[in-house]
């Protein structure tokens, strides 16, 4: 794992009901960031490289799930840094937000099955050339977990086809999608590529000790740390 | 002011509850082809203007009741009893 320079500084942001910010501190922590912890009432971000939005169920999932946590004060500020081109990455729950924010395409629905699913599923990385998914190789297969009720991404004909001629796909699910997503995805990217939404939990994936012991969703935080570093150098340096 | 919006999946979006709850009504003995759940939020507006609270209830619902995406709403709005 390559780690050079000063550790970079990313926001996890706490929302009413995020119930793994620890989770994604700890392991942002673990490859090499500072985690900076921020609460969603704030409204203003610190000095940070990147932002993660975290999984979980902000307002109790109330109206739809991310529906209310994106009128949070801190999300002025989320998307005024990724309108700046700044790195943002939702995870379950911060996908979720993302969305009902249109900070990402798409919607997550229900699972097809009703059923909260709640084990590890294999993943095909389609993209490596964005700051997600930098540590992979096309093609490579990762083994994360999931744990969500309403994972189901959604978009119609239409803008399916536009994401997946834009190369916005970033992770499928390999074999039966777990919650019906259309397509397969697991994770998608917005037009600029600078802010990425997906229901697969990485920060639950970084150590042997834990679950099945992959620690493939290291890959996914630590091409985000090695970002985020790059980012906050450069602007340093402005 | 009373305001009744009613929000829906829209046609064609699979919708696993309406799918369950037709489940049961069948396993339960009832003759029902199709089922959809979608939801119901009474309002009471403070705006007595009714041009003005149907123009508030559109963008209540563009912005927050419904996700245009996914759902379509319907706005029925009634005089105080």
């Amino acid at each position: 794992m390559t780690s050079h320079g000063p550790k970079p500084r990313i926001a996890v942001i706490t929302f009413p009901g995020s119930n793994d910010d620890r989770d994604a501190a700890l392991a942002l922590d673990g490859l090499g960031a500072e985690p900076v912890p921020v609460w969603h009432a704030d409204d203003q971000l610190p000095e940070v490289a990147a932002v993660v939005l975290p999984g979980g169920f902000s307002y109790g999932d109330y109206l739809r799930a991310g529906a209310l946590a994106r009128f949070a004060p801190v999300m002025d500020a989320v998307k005024a840094l990724a309108a700046g081109g700044g790195l943002v990455l939702g995870i379950c729950n911060g996908f979720q937000v993302l969305c009902e924010a249109g900070l990402l395409p798409g919607a997550l629905r229900p699972n097809h099955s009703l059923s909260f699913v709640c084990r590890d599923v294999p993943l095909t990385v389609e993209r490596t050339d964005t700051p997600f998914t930098a540590r992979c190789v096309k093609g490579q297969r990762l083994s994360i977990p999931v744990k969500h009720g309403e994972g189901c991404f959604f978009a119609g004909p239409d803008l399916l086809s536009e994401l997946e001629a834009a190369g916005q796909v970033v992770l499928r699910y390999e074999g039966e999608s777990p919650n019906g997503s259309v397509a397969g995805i697991a994770g998608v990217v917005n037009a600029e590529g600078n802010v990425m939404g997906l229901m697969p939990h990485p920060e639950h994936a970084v150590d042997t000790l834990i679950g099945s012991g992959s620690t493939d969703g290291a890959l996914l935080l630590g091409s985000l740390v090695d970002a985020a570093r790059v980012a906050a150098v450069e602007h340093a340096a402005v | 002011m009373r305001a009744t919006v009613l929000v829906r999946p829209k046609p064609g979006i699979l919708d696993p509850q309406g799918e369950a709850v037709l489940g049961s009504l069948k396993q339960l003995g009832f003759a029902v082809g199709d089922a959809r759940v979608g939801r119901v939020v009474d309002l009471e507006l403070e705006n007595g203007d009714r041009e003005q609270a149907r123009a508030e209830l559109e963008r209540m619902c563009e912005q927050l009741l419904a996700n245009p995406l996914i759902e379509s709403y319907e706005i029925e709005l009634s005089e105080d009893p």
